[in-house]
């Protein structure tokens, strides 16, 4: 007997996938280079709205080094409209998105004309020469105004600048407001946010003209998705396209995408008969690769003076941009279910109508609708409590889904499988000095402290494993969500899981070679796990939500099961015993009651290899897939709690301490989860504090670069202090729930929740994020919400 | 053109450069040195610091000319025979990197940080790695993995 196996789910294993980053062995898709590349560089539009009268690139052309230069005209016949997924509303209006403007400029950083030529100086250069001459043309900013009755059009040919509405209710909230003794009425606004993933996109695209197949590598987070809707888009046949995400150096939603510059790049590469690149500088990425948030939220909430929550009322503006990107529309519909969060309540009203804006696209960011939803939620209740006189913590304990009351079927019509919030919330507010803090507080306000202490409450959930494929139908979304496992047993005994989604930074080699290693039995190291290239993994949805575990993780899970099955098959026949007396253990097959009578997995994927004696009428192959489509979604939950010193002299804002208990379900690697939640949490606070896409009067980004675009260093955040309970899902055999987003879901509200604590014996009710120094200094002076 | 030496990584190399050149496109697609990248156009996030002479720098914000005669290393030049530098080895068990763009500049910049305060606290490191950003850890975990080598006498 072989000593037991150590289980790997569980354990914290640093990750496989490091050794080639951190030696810069890396595979980014600017570093790949082949014979002949030449490379591409886009002319952007300087207004935010104008028609285009003339571009002329003879100029261009005759600079040397210049191999061709085009026009939005000279290459419109050639690509289709880029794709929206997602009409969400019966009606969306879904204008005409070309990838190259052609009559028309709709946003600042609208691509008007590409440069090919022999190296990326030369193509820049060459930009320069392009001539063009515009028209300008009225601009709509701001998103209320873009519905009032003479605002200019953003497609004039819609005539109108309302792209849906969108109206669910549950309850009669009418009703339920009659009979509240409070109601709490607020505005919320959700900044523009620049998602800036480190590496900027980056496209690359080799022809093979002899059989007109493409292999096109996109720092993308979407190649399954990507290479469906370049065929669409194109018209080359989805089995002449491959498409490979190399090394992809972060996405955060910003690379869920298809991008105009992706069509450009394989469009002119088959023109040209040339392999191209693209790559897109700082300033190219802030201009053009898609915005988050940009929403306003009225958000009313009607409760009894006990503090018990009636009903819920939602109406959202929600900035589209200037044009529909693949799941643009659907983005703060996806948050709809989510304001109701872990309250029982009787009545729910939402409504969102989605607005065209002459700014940059807004698409999917870290969460997608769910923070903007957890954001007004967790922000009305702490003002809902001031409001009562109550502790928020009280507040939310009066209101939530007991432990015992699982599975529960929310107002919003979500049923939650398991959760725990009293556990979660509990172990933070022992870890946070919930008590001594809050002694603190009331000591810096009885001695008129010039620095006050704000404490910020937090208790989310979110929907993860996106999704039931059935549910995306129903709300329209024209794709599934089902997700795709391979794993091949090598005759050596090695082993190769193919997994459809496509990691970005997660880590899902080290994680999935966990899942695949228990329940196969084999050593960890002797998986690989392989992804992000479409010739390789035939099937997936890609990697964006915090799906990739509960749906593709769980597809490893279920295909290694249907391995072992047929390996079962297979040992029971060399081992001349009924599969029923057969135990698998170890990564063994033994006859029950007689352990010499054994076979490991391995012997069994050689003998199937040799195929010699295999039980009659079975294929020789043990391999196996698993497509998997979840019933439901999953709902991981957590307290996040943030003590933050405001200065009410300078407005400064420092976070003291930061404190979460996370409750992800099961825990495939403790090492990666922890990392996940710092980086969500980071972001969150960014949102909170710091960031904010600020566009000036003529529709011009102000903050264009890095310089201007304040993404947090090390110094401006604080150490964080993570912990967990673990309360499996019900809904998937792994137990899984999902964590990427989470962090980023429940810090923002945490933090501006401290903030307003701290200012709410000055008669501040809101600061209005980022919560700059000069916003809360304003809201100091005002004593009331401050606008930007 | 203008003519440089350069030695990078321990190897000398000879080459007529445009004067405009950037270091970062002379070490990527020069020499082909791509375990540098680069991150932004205003040498504020740090992906391509790389060390010249002892110094760590943002090789995005520095023309090729400029280190001519010097000796520069990069990430790609800090494993000896297979073994890999305490940062990096801290790097990995720490978990200290994601999606792994930053690292790169991470490493180099720390190992400048940790020449010049071998024994650092944690807002040290913080402030030490000021010029470097990172969208996916939130820090934590590099401060961590910093402190950990310096802990290995790390001063070379």
């Amino acid at each position: 007997m072989t000593e037991a196996v150590q289980r790997e789910v569980g354990r914290a294993r640093p990750r496989k996938e490091d050794a080639h980053l951190i030696t810069g062995q890396t595979n980014w898709t600017d570093n790949i280079s082949v014979n002949g590349l030449l490379h591409l560089a886009i002319l952007r539009s300087p207004m935010a709205h104008a028609r285009i009268d003339r571009v002329d690139v003879s100029a261009a052309l005759e600079r040397p080094g210049v191999i061709a230069a085009f026009s939005g005209r000279d290459v419109a016949e050639s690509m289709g409209s880029l794709p929206c997924a997602w009409p969400v509303a019966e009606g969306t209006v879904v204008p005409d998105h070309p990838p190259i403007a052609v009559d028309e400029v709709r946003y600042a950083g609208d691509p008007v004309a590409v440069v090919v030529a022999r190296d990326r100086y030369t193509a820049a250069d060459a930009l320069e020469a392009v001539e063009v001459d515009y028209t300008p043309l009225p601009t709509v900013l701001d998103i209320e105004g873009a519905l009032a009755e003479d605002a200019p059009l953003v497609h004039s040919d819609k005539g109108t600048n309302r792209c849906y509405d969108y109206r669910t209710t549950d309850g009669d909230y009418a009703a339920a407001k009659a009979r509240a003794d409070v109601v709490v009425t607020r505005r919320y606004h959700q900044q523009r946010l620049i998602p800036s993933a480190m590496e900027p996109r980056a496209v690359v695209v080799t022809p093979l003209a002899a059989s007109g197949e493409f292999t096109l590598y996109s720092a993308t987070q979407i190649p399954h998705v990507l290479r469906v809707l370049l065929a669409v888009t194109t018209g080359i046949p989805e089995n002449k396209i491959r498409v490979v995400a190399p090394d992809v150096g972060g996405g955060f939603g910003s690379k869920l995408q298809v991008y105009g510059e992706e069509v450009i790049t394989l469009v002119l590469a088959k023109r040209l008969g040339r392999p191209l690149k693209w790559t897109e500088s700082r300033s190219e990425a802030n201009l053009a690769t898609h915005h988050g948030r940009s929403q306003v939220q009225d958000i009313e909430v009607a409760a009894r003076r006990d503090g018990t929550v009636l009903g819920l009322k939602v109406s959202l503006l929600a900035d589209m941009g200037a044009y529909l990107m693949l799941l643009s529309p659907g983005i703060p519909v996806l948050g709809a279910s989510m304001y109701p969060a872990i309250y029982k309540m009787g009545a729910y009203e939402f409504s969102c109508t989605g607005v065209f804006t002459n700014r940059t696209p807004i698409d999917a960011y870290r969460g997608a609708g769910r923070p903007e939803a957890t954001f007004a939620i967790e922000r009305i209740m702490d003002d809902l409590a001031a409001e009562l006189g109550m502790d928020p913590i009280e507040l939310r304990r009066h209101n939530w889904i007991r432990h015992e009351e699982f599975p529960y079927t929310t107002i919003a019509g979500l049923t939650y499988d398991s959760g725990n919030y009293e556990a979660a919330t509990d172990k933070a507010l022992a870890l946070f000095d919930y008590d001594k803090l809050r002694a603190e507080q009331a000591d810096r306000i009885e001695h008129q402290d010039t620095v006050r202490l704000g404490i910020g409450v937090s208790t989310y959930t979110e929907m993860c494993g996106l999704a039931p494929s059935r549910w995306l139908g129903e709300m329209r979304y024209a794709a599934g969500g089902w997700e795709a496992a391979s794993i091949r047993m090598l005759p050596t005994g090695k082993v190769e899981v193919i997994t459809g989604t496509s990691p970005h930074g997660q880590g899902h080699v080290t994680s999935w070679s966990q899942i695949a290693a228990d329940v196969l039995g084999v050593p960890f190291d002797d998986v690989e796990v392989m992804h992000g290239d479409t010739m390789l993994a035939t099937q997936g949805m890609d990697t964006y939500g915090s799906r990739s575990l509960v749906v593709g993780g769980v597809a490893v899970h279920e295909a290694a099961r249907k391995v072992v099955d047929k390996a079962r098959k297979v040992a029971a026949h060399l081992l001349e015993a009924n599969e029923a007396d057969l135990d698998f253990a170890d990564g063994a097959f033994c006859v029950k009651g007689s352990p010499e009578a054994r076979k490991t997995i391995q012997e069994v994927a050689f003998a199937t290899f040799a195929s010699h004696d295999l039980p009659d009428g079975m294929e020789p192959s043990i391999n196996a897939e698993h497509v998997l489509d979840p019933d439901t979604f999953s709902f991981p939950h957590g307290t996040h709690l943030c003590a933050a010193e405001v200065d009410t002299e300078t407005g400064a804002v420092r976070i003291r301490s930061y404190v979460c208990v996370d409750d992800v379900g099961k825990v495939v690697n403790p090492l990666i989860v922890e990392g996940q939640l710092h980086g969500g949490i980071a972001q969150g606070i960014a949102q909170a504090l710091y960031e904010e896409a600020v566009y000036d009067e003529e529709g011009n980004l102000v903050t264009g670069t890095l310089a201007d675009y304040l993404v947090p260093a090390a110094p401006d955040l604080p150490e964080f202090v993570t912990d967990r309970t673990e309360t499996p899902a019900t809904s998937n055999p792994l137990g899984v729930k999902g964590v990427g987003e989470a962090g980023t879901i429940a810090s923002t509200p945490a933090v501006v929740n401290a903030v307003v604590d701290a200012l709410r014996p000055f008669g501040v009710r809101d600061v209005r994020m980022p919560c700059t120094p000069e916003r809360v200094w304003q809201a100091l002076r005002t004593g009331k919400e401050a606008s930007a | 053109m203008t003519h440089i030496s350069l030695k990078v990584d321990g190897t000398t190399y000879e080459d007529d450069v445009e004067p405009r050149l950037l270091l970062i496109h002379y070490l990527r697609d020069r020499l082909g040195l791509t375990g540098t990248p680069i991150g932004c156009d205003t040498s504020n996030c740090g992906s391509c610091t790389v060390d010249l002479d002892g110094e760590s720098v943002k090789s995005c914000s520095l023309l090729a000319v400029q280190a001519d005669g010097g000796e520069v290393t990069t990430v790609q030049g800090l494993a000896h025979d297979g073994e890999w530098s305490e940062l990096q080895k801290a790097f990995h068990v720490r978990h200290a990197l994601q999606c792994g763009y930053c690292t790169p500049g991470m490493i180099m910049a720390a190992r400048d940080l940790l020449r010049e305060h071998p024994h650092p606290t944690p807002d040290e490191v913080r402030h030490g790695l000021e010029g470097n950003l990172c969208r996916c850890t939130g820090y934590q975990n590099i401060v961590r993995a910093v402190l950990d080598a310096a802990e290995q006498e790390v001063t070379t």
